[in-house]
């Protein structure tokens, strides 16, 4: 059955028709064509998916479309408005913390989720932040760093 | 493992009521809380429910609050919430060391407290996808006869693997329970039973509604668990002890396990060392006692033998560790295994 789903994507206000059985990544993917979010293990295992709602990092794969009504949803597409790359993104591309880029929307948005709450993450916080989040080639050194070097350039 | 999630009807009522009359209209419906369990056994065809009941929208399952002298924690409250809310880190940090160790963020954003106690049991041959368990033969679980853990027995051996539960059952924490017939209350211990395919003492049309924690002065309580990886991983095994200490001797010893069979449970015979020290002859008394009761088996990618000794191991350091806190003084604000103290609203 579809139904009507209202919720405030990368800043916009957004109704489309969903079906029941629509997951999250279905709907930001076929539906409203940002493929920024990627589709890795499709079973809550590996993090490629994250996306923020209400500012919280989830797994698009494992969020029911239907229960996103009337929430702020953001994907790594949201971060860059007019192609203007954000501070985390820039450390990401400079600190070398992407090499295939499969996994790094996720990566950035479980970061950026992070940031919001604590500007000034020491080691222990961004491993603890990441540790839902696998890469399979650069691994999570450079990431770390990444992260780190955008939290230092924070105004 | 993608396949297409099945088709089903999704319904979002407001109130329990509304809940449970749902339930009970459509004998295949399912709770859905956070989804985190249930979401990818659908998409793996373990279970295949007509219809979702949407219970995130229930006031009377959120919230934490002191209630007299126990602290009520609603099931639908994340474990986000949990990890980071005062009054849990005042009265149960157990609880919120127990829940930082679940999964990755991204879960416990959405993973609930009722569906982390009522979460399935798990099994190598039963945790994959259609294709893999057809051509296995499928499994006692699940559409076949035989548990390929055990195949000349005959129950299910999947393993209970929540966390949260152990570390409730060393507080001595209760379930309120919402059915048919009313409301009831249980022991958490009462809420499992010995058999990987039907794990819970829960009714069909029955929901946990919320959990009772009472309150306990002078206790000090951490929970352990041993992994394949550190993170968004099940546990091998999982331990919580809580203990009090009066001088050098033990005033109180609570131990429960988890990950070990399709039960978590609360140890028994710890009573035994009240009145005695630390040392290392108490410990090994112990090692004995957590080897002797658990009841490991082959359904995850590690023998059983290495899950009964880390079940054992984890369960020395944390009463050799928590025994030396407990002489300390506590600690200021209050960390994972301070003191809890009584509770007052």
């Amino acid at each position: 059955m579809k139904s009507i789903l209202r919720l405030v994507l990368n800043g916009r206000t957004r109704e489309d028709a969903v079906s029941d059985r629509s997951t999250l990544l279905d709907y930001l993917r076929a539906v409203a064509g940002l493929t920024g979010t990627k589709q890795g293990c499709d079973g809550g295992e590996c993090g490629a998916c994250t996306v923020l709602l209400d500012d919280a990092p989830v797994l698009a794969c494992l969020t029911l479309a239907r229960r996103c009504e009337g929430k702020r949803v953001e994907t790594i597409e949201g971060l860059a408005p007019g192609g203007r790359l954000s501070r985390l993104q820039r450390a990401f591309h400079e600190r070398l913390g992407t090499q295939c880029g499969f996994c790094t929307p996720g990566m950035i948005m479980a970061s950026e989720a992070l940031l919001r709450r604590n500007r000034n993450p020491s080691d222990a916080a961004i491993r603890d932040a990441l540790s839902g989040n696998l890469c399979r080639c650069t691994g999570y050194v450079k990431i770390i760093e990444s992260v780190k070097t955008s939290a230092a350039a924070e105004p | 493992m993608t396949a297409a999630m099945p088709g089903f009807r999704l319904v979002t009522p407001r109130s329990l009521a509304e809940a449970l009359a749902a339930r009970a209209a459509d004998p295949l419906a399912r709770f859905l809380a956070g989804g985190t369990d249930l979401l990818p056994a659908m998409a793996r065809g373990l279970v295949e429910p007509e219809t979702l009941i949407d219970i995130g929208m229930i006031a009377e399952l959120a919230g934490i609050a002191v209630d007299g002298d126990r602290l009520r924690i609603g099931a639908a409250t994340t474990l986000a919430r949990l990890q980071a809310d005062a009054l849990v880190a005042r009265h149960a940090p157990v609880l919120a060391s127990a829940a930082a160790t679940v999964a990755g963020p991204q879960h416990r954003t959405a993973a609930t407290v009722g569906g982390n106690l009522c979460l399935d049991t798990r099994c190598v041959f039963y945790n994959q996808s259609q294709w893999w368990r057809r051509a296995n033969g499928f499994c006692l679980k699940r559409e076949g006869t035989v548990c390929h853990v055990a195949p000349t027995g005959t129950r299910c051996h999947a393993a209970f693997s929540g966390d949260l539960a152990p570390a409730a059952m060393v507080l001595d924490a209760s379930v309120e329970i919402a059915g048919p017939g009313g409301r009831r209350i249980a022991k958490l211990c009462e809420l499992y039973r010995d058999d990987g395919a039907a794990p819970l003492c829960l009714g069909d049309e029955e929901l946990l509604v919320a959990l009772h924690v009472p309150a306990a002065s002078g206790w000090i309580a951490d929970y352990a668990k041993s992994r394949v990886r550190g993170a968004i991983d099940f546990p091998l095994a999982g331990v919580a002890v809580a203990l009090r200490r009066s001088g050098d001797t033990l005033a109180g010893l609570r131990v429960a396990l988890t990950g070990t069979g399709s039960r978590p449970f609360r140890l028994a015979g710890t009573d035994a060392e009240i009145g005695h020290g630390v040392d290392d002859a108490a410990l090994e008394r112990l090692d004995k006692l957590v080897q002797k009761q658990v009841s490991p088996m082959r359904s995850t990618m590690t023998p059983a033998h290495y899950r009964r000794r880390v079940a054992a191991a984890l369960t020395r350091r944390l009463v050799r560790r928590l025994f030396a806190e407990a002489a300390q003084p506590p600690m200021r604000g209050g960390g994972a295994t301070a003191p809890q103290s009584e509770m007052k609203p």
